[in-house]
């Protein structure tokens, strides 16, 4: 171990303290693990500011909505019963990277957070492909503030209980108003903003009012088959709230303007859903490398590399089942072992980690793996593909069968050769969050007549929707089309309708 | 990299959603208020507190799967089984297992949803529909403030208040009254001069004297003069505070136990409470007696017990003398709120009654007697239980919704509802009370 200058002592710091460490961290962050990552911005807030942003979903700027204040309420009450800490930070995927720390946290925490946040959450958002395909962290402040404001105006022009019902229902559908595949081009939010507005000219620039007084020919009803009439539509649709916003009959235009924003912030979250345990699993890794390293050179000492671990070590607890503070798999746990298994495998492969991992064992060049990594997978592909047998008995993993029809549960396989790939299936697949959220479509409509829209929920192995949620949703569903609103669940297999939900738009 | 310290920005971002959500919710935190002052002591009703309200109300809904026939659990920590092992099912909400990751039947709804209200929420939402009876007086107030308004423009002022749109209107009229030739007009006579020069044209020296002309005309009409100059101006005007001050009279002698000041302090604390809300400034004026009267500081007020008999009719007159030395009727509004365990000396009730009839509630907008009695007297209808001799002595001043009300409280749970009943906001005309 070195002794170089100590970047602090203490817990004290200023921001020239702040600058020493991030100037510190950055030549690690490139040169050692070569990271790539969006200028940062790191911002100083109290602790209030901090719970506010919790509340709006972390981003600086949100339109209004009673829903946040309900978060708001919720975490003020935990956080001052002392039932839960604050996050030590909060990271926007944005260009500039905005990082928030916090002014209580001693230095070391700060320098913790800005190598966790700052440069690992950095890097997984600048480069992993969900990110780029869905987000675009140039623009999506100014989309925010571009969204306030026009729901604030609409607000001032409709009436705050009116944008409040369209705020509901949408809220309600925002689980189904993500494209989940990438049939369309990524979204430019700039260019969104800059449309509505445009829009919005040309619209008054063609208003005449005399075009009213004008009699014409009533509208022809477009004829052709029906199946002609779906493919129109686009028909099946999975985006409800894309298709609410392009063809419900009775909205006005202001109200698919609010709803196309509920949906574009619904996509851009997207990734994150997506990418959980890698996100964090990355952030953890480089802060532990980053730390380590500072520590080494005599940039820290060892009171607050100590400090450091405590905290690490707490973050990455994972209890098992039967200890009393299990709540499921830990996200942070998982994704920091499982990177440093692929470091292990890349420098020091077993003969197993050979068999199993043939192109990664032994490569030595554990940086050059993990970054391929963060940039090509998601949460689902990433166990299925990394998931090692070595980590599996570490975490002494096992799958339990749970079916309510018996009166016991079954284990299915546990960390033996046998077990390894179904396991490893199985932990995989409840990581892939398009698959283990309800299948919803849209698949069809009657424009020429009652205007019935119908959908469609996948049934498989069993599983129904929740009913009684399922009927509040249908109303908001049926609010916004605003006629009749039919939701056959059906099996998956055999297309047999098993069940089915309505709703009716209340008669105005 | 940038640092930016934003703890100076506002704080509260959240206040407008919070605001929201409370009114959302407006109901049923009503009624939970309501619920929670029950229980409250009054130094709590000071603080924030926690309130929790049906979860239903404040659902979200979205599609998610209910609990389907099969479950898939990944557990980490195994330590004795092999596959094929059968495992007994564990009782419902065990912990272990009983989260399976993912399923999305992750969130558990509670039943109640709970938060916390602040001080100021808190009492807006228990104070709201109460009203101060007969704010005649609150117009007429103490001038103790002085505010600045805007007053039209002046030719004189200080620089950061000049008006510059107003003084470039003004400008702009003079120029054109002047007709100061503008700048492209001289660069026009320049060129049509320098193009007459490069010609050799004849009227070189007309054009020259035209460009002279221009010239100097521009020189002597300034582009903005002293006389355009106009300042924003302010006016003085005085901002009237409504001011109130409030009269705790209080039986101090020796009947009047612990438990009936304490409900007595209740009553006053509420009062006080409500009060220091409608009215920017108030005044606490403590009289305590037993046959004779004092005003003292509140700690004696509540703490001290004196000896003596009772005469109640002392209090009200140390009170007019306070009213007349310091509080001018037409300037202040007067509340005062009395309490007493009901024993007065039976020959000064009449006097008392005489001394609240003629002289008090003239003066005052409001005037409670509360009657404290110590719970092992039953609470009886107030209406009909002439039992104490003071009761019956004010017992003929009580009007519906009249400036004296008087009721009988034993219950120190009790406080909030006859509080409560005593400023409920009356509809005009209807009248109020248990008959209806």
């Amino acid at each position: 171990m070195k002794s170089g200058p100590l970047l602090f002592q203490g817990k004290d710091w200023n921001f020239e303290t702040l600058r020493r460490i991030h100037d510190a961290i950055e030549p690690i962050a490139e040169k050692e693990l070569g990271l790539d990552i969006f200028p940062n911005q790191i911002e100083v807030i109290t602790v209030e500011q901090m719970l506010d942003a919790y509340a709006a979903t972390g981003m600086p700027i949100f339109y209004r909505h009673w829903s946040f204040g309900k978060k708001f309420v919720q975490h003020q009450t935990v956080y001052e019963k002392g039932l839960q800490d604050l996050a030590y930070e909060i990271v926007i995927n944005s260009n500039p990277c905005i990082s928030y720390i916090m002014e209580r946290s001693s230095a070391t925490m700060q320098t913790l957070v800005m190598a966790h946040a700052a440069f690992g959450h950095n890097h997984f958002f600048k480069n992993n492909y969900q990110f780029r395909q869905w987000t675009a962290p140039e623009s999506i402040l100014d989309y925010l503030s571009f969204a306030r404001n026009y729901i604030a105006s609409c607000e001032e022009r409709y009436g705050h209980d009116e944008v409040e019902r369209l705020l509901d229902a949408g809220h309600a559908l925002m689980a189904q108003g993500v494209d989940r595949s990438p049939h369309k081009r990524p979204l430019d939010l700039q260019q969104e903003e800059k449309r509505e507005r445009d829009r919005m000219q040309e619209r008054e620039r063609l208003y005449n009012d005399l075009w009213r007084t004008v009699p014409g020919r009533s509208r022809t009803v477009v004829k052709g088959g029906k199946d002609r009439q779906r493919a129109l539509l686009g028909l099946p649709q999975e985006n409800i709230l894309y298709f609410l916003e392009k063809a419900a009959p009775r909205l006005r235009s202001w109200q698919r303007e609010v709803l196309r924003i509920v949906r574009l912030i619904a996509q851009y979250f997207y990734p994150q859903q997506l990418t959980k345990v890698m996100n964090e699993g990355c952030a953890t890794y480089c802060h532990y490398r980053i730390m380590t390293r500072l520590h080494e050179e005599g940039l820290i000492d060892n009171g607050s590399f100590l400090e450091f671990l405590h905290s690490h070590t707490s973050v990455i607890r994972q209890p098992m089942y039967y200890e009393p503070g299990y709540g499921g798999v830990n996200p942070y746990a998982l994704g920091f072992d499982m990177m440093q298994d692929i470091a292990r495998i890349a420098k020091n492969p077993t003969p197993e980690d050979r068999v199993w991992f043939p192109d990664l064992a032994g490569t030595g060049d554990e940086m050059s793996a993990l970054r391929d990594v963060w940039a090509n997978y998601r949460d689902d592909s990433f166990i299925a593909q990394f998931l090692s047998p070595a980590l599996m008995r570490k975490w002494r993993l096992f799958h339990v069968v749970d079916q309510s029809e018996l009166p016991y549960l079954e284990v299915s396989s546990i960390h033996n050769e046998r077990g390894y790939r179904e396991l490893r299936r199985r932990l995989a697949a409840e990581y892939d969050a398009p698959a283990q959220s309800p299948h919803i479509e849209v698949v069809d409509v009657d424009l020429a007549g009652a205007r019935k829209l119908v959908l469609h929920h996948q049934v498989a192995e069993g599983r129904f929707l929740d009913a009684e949620e399922a009927e509040l949703v249908m109303k908001h569903l049926a609010a916004l089309w605003g006629y009749e609103v039919l939701l056959q669940e059906v099996d998956k297999k055999s297309g047999e309708v098993l069940k089915e939900h309505a709703a009716f738009a209340a008669t105005s | 990299m940038r640092i930016v310290d934003r703890r100076l920005n506002p704080s509260g971002k959240n206040f407008e959603n919070r605001q929201r959500f409370l009114r959302r919710v407006k109901r049923m935190v009503e009624r939970a208020v309501r619920e929670a002052s029950g229980e409250r002591s009054i130094e709590e009703l000071e603080n924030p507190g926690e309130i929790a309200i049906p979860a239903d109300g404040v659902r979200q809904p979205s599609f998610h799967h209910a609990p389907g026939a099969r479950r898939d659990l990944i557990l980490p920590g195994n330590r004795e089984y092999i596959e094929g092992d059968r495992i007994a099912r564990p009782p419902e909400d065990d912990g272990a297992g009983g989260k399976g990751a993912g399923s999305g039947g992750g969130k558990g709804r509670p039943d109640l949803f709970r938060f916390m209200l602040t001080r100021e929420e808190f009492l807006n939402i228990f104070l709201d529909d109460l009203e101060l009876p007969d704010l005649a007086k609150r117009r007429i107030a103490l001038v103790d403030k002085e505010g600045l308004r805007r007053a039209g423009y002046a030719t004189t002022g200080t620089p950061n208040n000049l008006a510059i749109a107003r003084t470039l209107r003004l400008s702009l009229s003079r120029r054109i009254a002047l007709a100061r030739p503008k700048s492209e007009t001289i660069v026009r006579a320049e060129e049509e001069l320098a193009a007459a020069m490069a010609e050799g044209g004849a009227n070189i020296e007309n054009l020259r004297r035209d460009l002279e002309v221009l010239r100097r005309r521009r020189g002597r009409v300034a582009y903005l003069d002293p006389v355009d100059l106009r300042y924003r101006r302010f006016e003085r005007f005085p901002k009237p505070v409504a001011q109130a001050v409030m009269f705790c009279l209080m039986d101090v002698s020796g009947s009047m136990t612990e438990h009936t000041k304490d409900i007595a302090k209740r009553f006053f604390m509420l009062l006080h409470v409500f009060l220091t809300r409608r009215y920017k400034r108030i005044e606490l004026v403590f009289i305590r007696h037993t046959d004779e009267a004092a005003e003292v500081d509140e700690e004696t007020f509540f703490r001290s017990v004196e000896t003596g008999g009772t005469m109640v009719s002392s209090a009200l007159e140390e009170m007019l003398r306070i009213v007349k030395d310091r509080y001018d009727p037409t300037s202040w509004n007067i509340y005062a709120a009395q309490a007493s365990d009901g024993d007065n000396l039976m020959g000064d009730n009449e006097r008392t009654r005489a001394l609240l009839q003629n002289d008090i509630l003239p003066l005052s907008q409001y005037f409670a007697y509360i009657e404290v009695r110590d719970s092992f007297f039953e609470e009886v209808n107030p209406f009909d239980g002439g039992t104490s001799s003071l009761w019956s002595a004010y017992a003929p001043l009580q009007r519906e919704g009249g400036r004296f009300q008087m009721r009988r409280v034993s219950k120190r749970e009790k406080i909030y509802p006859v509080f409560r009943e005593l400023f409920q906001r009356r509809e005009a005309g209807a009248p109020h009370g248990d008959h209806e």
